[in-house]
This record gives structure tokens, sequence and C-alpha cells, in this order.
């Protein structure tokens, strides 16, 4: 019955492309996760009143992260391509899209990062002040831990962009989902590939989004 | 224990500069508990956090116990800091932590290996009677536990010192009470220095040794708590003294009584320590022949006696209303005469 629906459909290729899209997905999350991070302290410490205030560094993170935030991430993968090339040695293939999904995500959750940050309640960083603990500890002790549900739900919301993203990191060679629903459902006025290529990026970004919203739910005890 | 010298703090802005602290000295003996009352604005909160170094002084010097505060840094200041801990108004507990670990926190940074860790935050879970609390997230928790748990926090590191940063303002009057005790028996069993600031005179009269009044960066007055709630010289003090001697509504509910006040006067009498427990009263009018009505009393204690008002109108012989009034005055007890302003 389901080939009925769907006469054109691979499943074997569309399963393939399924991983490679969570493939893509799951390591562009981890390195958005980690770079954004540290864009998003850099971000918050350096704004004034902060521990290492400092115009310059503050204004050219800022400028940096609004360039890359800015370009529309179409544009970006084709702006990459060299600088893929020259560390990947190839454009093709998921891996080739990681460099441009983590260029283009990680400067969006940086600034999800920073906001996060500046919900920590300056008495609880106070607090940590008048115990003596310093810098590296209440970053690793407050800062972090105060502001987990914020930097959970902000990489999941991260994390479902990167999704889309990767689809369009397809339609330049890298694979997955996007390809799929582009060559073989577009190109070849298959509309059943396209559509039970939409229905699998659907569940890819149900499962992350209950897996992000659960893990909030469970470390946010306010 | 704590000493302070000529110490300033302005806070400059692009518009103007603010004197929060204007060339203060302030010494404050070890083991006593030592009260700073002001309205807001009046620069108590960077009063006390000069003392922990939260706030760098513009000019001055600070010293807790053997240190100079002013002139430490880095690891030697974060080393001081643990002697010298902090409650604050709004408690600023880690929301993410369980109470234990909440108390454990200044342990941790401190370096304290763990199982040192687990037994001290379970001797302070006892000490300040949270005990079957301690695996609650502060969410769960009510106004008056958290500031216990931020008390047990606070003496995690066996500190010299405690600083209270408007500790009972954000807590209704019983939770007040109960945090007050908790304070003054940690005061007495520890031998803690505590340093607190308020703008609630019931504080300072239920808990302080002595108390200072702060009125735009400097010290109005201070001195034994009892002293300056039997003779307040300023206009600032006899404000906060009345907070507690004198109830808002007492004067409405006595105005009626002075206009006729020429035969009968209205007096508000004031003893201090042993006198507020002698009854002075009962002598009076057997002695001087008048009739006394008793219109309100209250009798306060303080860490160092009790201080009490009444308010009585006096009716009798113009000689004899005389002689009860000279009979108050040898008998220690401060008589004014109230009289109709209207």
């Amino acid at each position: 019955m389901i080939n009925d629906v769907f006469p054109n459909v691979n499943w074997d290729s569309m399963w393939e492309a399924s991983l490679e899209t969570v493939y893509m997905s799951l390591i562009a999350v981890a390195m958005t996760f980690v770079l954004g991070l540290i864009l998003g302290l850099l971000l918050y410490l350096t704004d004034k009143g902060n521990f290492w205030a400092n115009k310059p560094v503050h204004a050219v993170t800022a400028a940096i992260v609004n360039i890359f935030r800015s370009i529309p991430f179409i544009i970006l993968l084709i702006l990459l391509i060299p600088f893929t090339n020259l560390l990947l040695g190839t454009m093709l293939g998921p891996s080739a899209a990681l460099p441009a999904l983590i260029t283009g995500a990680a400067p969006f959750y940086a600034r999800l990062v920073e906001i996060g940050l500046r919900e920590v309640d300056k008495g609880v960083i106070e607090a940590a002040q008048s115990m003596g603990a310093g810098q590296g500890s209440i970053i690793m002790k407050v800062l972090l831990p105060e502001s987990m549900p914020a930097l959970v739900s902000g990489i999941t919301v991260t994390g479902i962009t990167l999704v889309s993203y990767t689809a369009m990191a397809g339609a330049i060679g890298a694979g997955g989902l996007g390809d799929l629903a582009y060559r073989e459902g577009f190109q070849r006025t298959q509309p059943d590939v396209t559509f039970a290529a939409t229905v699998a990026v659907l569940i890819i970004v149900f499962i992350f989004q209950t897996i992000g919203d659960w893990i909030t739910y469970k470390i946010d005890k306010r | 224990m704590i000493a302070l010298r000529q110490l300033s703090k302005i806070f400059r802005t692009p518009t103007q500069n603010i004197t929060a602290v204007d060339t203060m000295d302030l010494t404050i003996q070890e083991g006593e508990i030592f009260g700073v009352i002001g309205y807001s604005g009046a620069g108590k909160s960077t009063l006390i956090r000069l003392l922990n170094m939260l706030e760098k002084p513009t000019s001055g010097q600070v010293s807790v116990g053997d240190k100079n505060m002013s002139e430490l840094s880095g690891r030697e200041l974060r080393k001081a800091r643990q002697e010298i801990s902090m409650i604050f108004q709004h408690f600023n507990l880690l929301w993410s932590r369980t109470v234990k670990q909440n108390i454990a926190f200044p342990l941790e940074i401190a370096g304290v290996p763990r199982e040192e860790r687990n037994q001290r935050v379970n001797e302070l879970i006892e000490l300040v009677g949270l005990s079957g609390r301690g695996e609650a997230y502060p969410s769960q928790l009510s106004g008056g536990q958290k500031q216990r748990v931020g008390i047990a926090r606070a003496l995690a590191n066996n500190p010299s010192v405690l600083l209270c940063d408007e500790a009972t303002s954000a807590l209704d009057p019983k939770t007040t009470d109960a945090i007050l005790d908790l304070l003054t028996s940690i005061n007495k069993q520890l031998g803690i220095t505590i340093v607190l600031i308020t703008h609630e005179m019931h504080v300072i009269r239920k808990i302080c040794h002595r108390v200072a009044v702060m009125e735009e960066g400097r010290i109005v007055e201070q001195g034994q708590v009892l002293d300056v709630f039997r003779n307040p010289k300023e206009e600032m003090t006899k404000e906060f003294v009345k907070q507690i001697t004198e109830p808002e509504e007492t004067m409405e509910a006595i105005e009626e009584l002075l206009k006729d006040s020429k035969e009968a006067p209205v007096v508000k009498l004031m003893f201090v320590g042993e006198d507020a427990e002698q009854p002075v009263m009962t002598e009076l009018i057997r002695t001087c022949g008048v009739s006394v009505n008793i219109l309100q009393g209250k009798l306060s204690k303080t860490q160092h006696g009790s201080y009490g008002t009444l308010f009585v109108q006096l009716q009798g012989e113009p000689e004899n209303v005389e002689a009860a009034l000279r009979f108050l005055e040898d008998h220690r007890v401060e008589a004014e005469v109230l009289k109709d302003d209207k």
C-alpha cells in the first residue's frame, strides 16, 4: 500500500539520506554548542560591567557574530567553498557541509548564550565573589549551571535551524534529505519523493525538539 | 576587629559624582553585633560591601582582623573573603543546586575534600534548623528557609565576621524574628562578629549591641543601643527610635485628650534599663494623690536591658500634678508633657 502512495521512493536511499542528515546535524550541533558557548561567554564577559569588560574586544566579537548571522545561509555555503576545500580537500559529502553549518549556526547560538548568561542574577555572582570564588569557579560553577536551561533550549532551537540548513547544504552536494528531495524529487518531477523527504525531516525535527524540551524540563529547578 | 580609617567611596558618572561613603571612621569590636541603620540611599549597602572589597574604596583604609583589606588583591583577597561571609536580602542562592549543594558551595571554593565537606554540610543543616530539607531545591523553600540556607552557607568556612545586607527585609515579621534569634544564637555560640545594615529599628533593637545611624554617607550618631534609644541626639535618630517607641496611631489616639491638657496634662514617660521593670506608677499614685489614666504603653527589650514608653494622663489638683512630675524625675524616669499643637 505504501508503495502506491510513494511509487518512486527508494526506501534504502531515503534511509541513507536520513542518516546523512542526522549525522550532519548532530556533529554540527555538538560543534556549534562548544563554539557558540565560547563566543557567547566572550560576548557576555567582555560586556560593560562584567569580568573582562573590554570595549574593543566586545565590539569586534559582536561585529563578527552579527556579520555571520546576517549572511543568508545559501550564500555562506558558496562563500565558504574555497575554505572547505582547503580544510577537507573536497566540497562534496556530508562532512564538507560541516564548516558552513557551524559557521552559520555558532554566531546565532552565541547570541542565545549571551542572553541566557545575562539572565543569571547578579546577586548570585556577588554572593560567589563574597565567598572568595575566582573568575574560573564563577564561570564553571555559577554562570554556566545557572543558565543551563536557557543554554539547552537555545541549542534545541539552533539544532532545528541546523536541520533546515543541512537541506540547503544538500543542494550544493552535501547529500542528505535536502539533496534527495532536490535531485530525485524536484529535478525528476517525483513529488512523492519530495513529500517523503519532508516527512523524514519533520520526524528528525520532532525528535530533536522533544529531547531538548525534556532535558530543559529536567534541569530547570527554578 | 574591623576598623575603617577615613574611608570614602565616590561613584563617578558622566554627569555627577555621588559620594556614597564620606571620609568615615569606625571601629567594630570583636564578637559584637553592630548595626548600621539608615534610609535607602544613605550609603549603607556600599559601606557593607567595602568591608569585603566587593566595592573598592576611593580612598581610606579598611582593616578586618589583622588584614588590611584595601591592600590585598587576587588570591590573597579571595582567601581573606573566606573569613568574612555575607548574607543577602534576596538570599542569592544557586537555584540549580539543592540545599546541601548550596551550603557545600563555599567549601568547594575553599578546596575542602568531599568527605569533610559532607560532614560539615550536615552539621550546618542541623545548626540552622533545616534537618530533612537537604535535598530540596531553593524554589521549594519559604523565604525564611532560604535565608537559613544563606546563613548556613555563610558559616560554612568558619568565618570570623558575618555581614548581613538587609537580611530580614524581604521576610514577614514572624520570620524576621526567627532569623534574628538564629543570628543572636550564632553570635553567642560561635563568637562571630556580626555587622548588619537595615532600615528597621526593630532589628537594631532586637539583636544589636551597638548601632550607628547613617545619613548621606556619614555616621551621624553611634553608641550602645540602649543609650541611643534613651537619648537620641540627631533628628534622624529620633525618627528611627520613634519607629519602636511610638506606634503611628498613638498620636492620633491621644489628640482628643490633648485639647483639655491644661487641667489634666498628657505625659510621655520613658523608662530605661532596670527602671523599666520597677513598679514606679503604683508608687506615684500612692504618694502624690493623683489619678493616672493610662493611654498606651510599650516595653521593648534590647540586648542591654529594657526600654519602655508609657503615655498617661495625670488628673488631680495642680500642686499634686506638679509633685507627680517631680516624683518621676527623682525616679530617673524621663517625662515629657505633651502639648496640643493645633
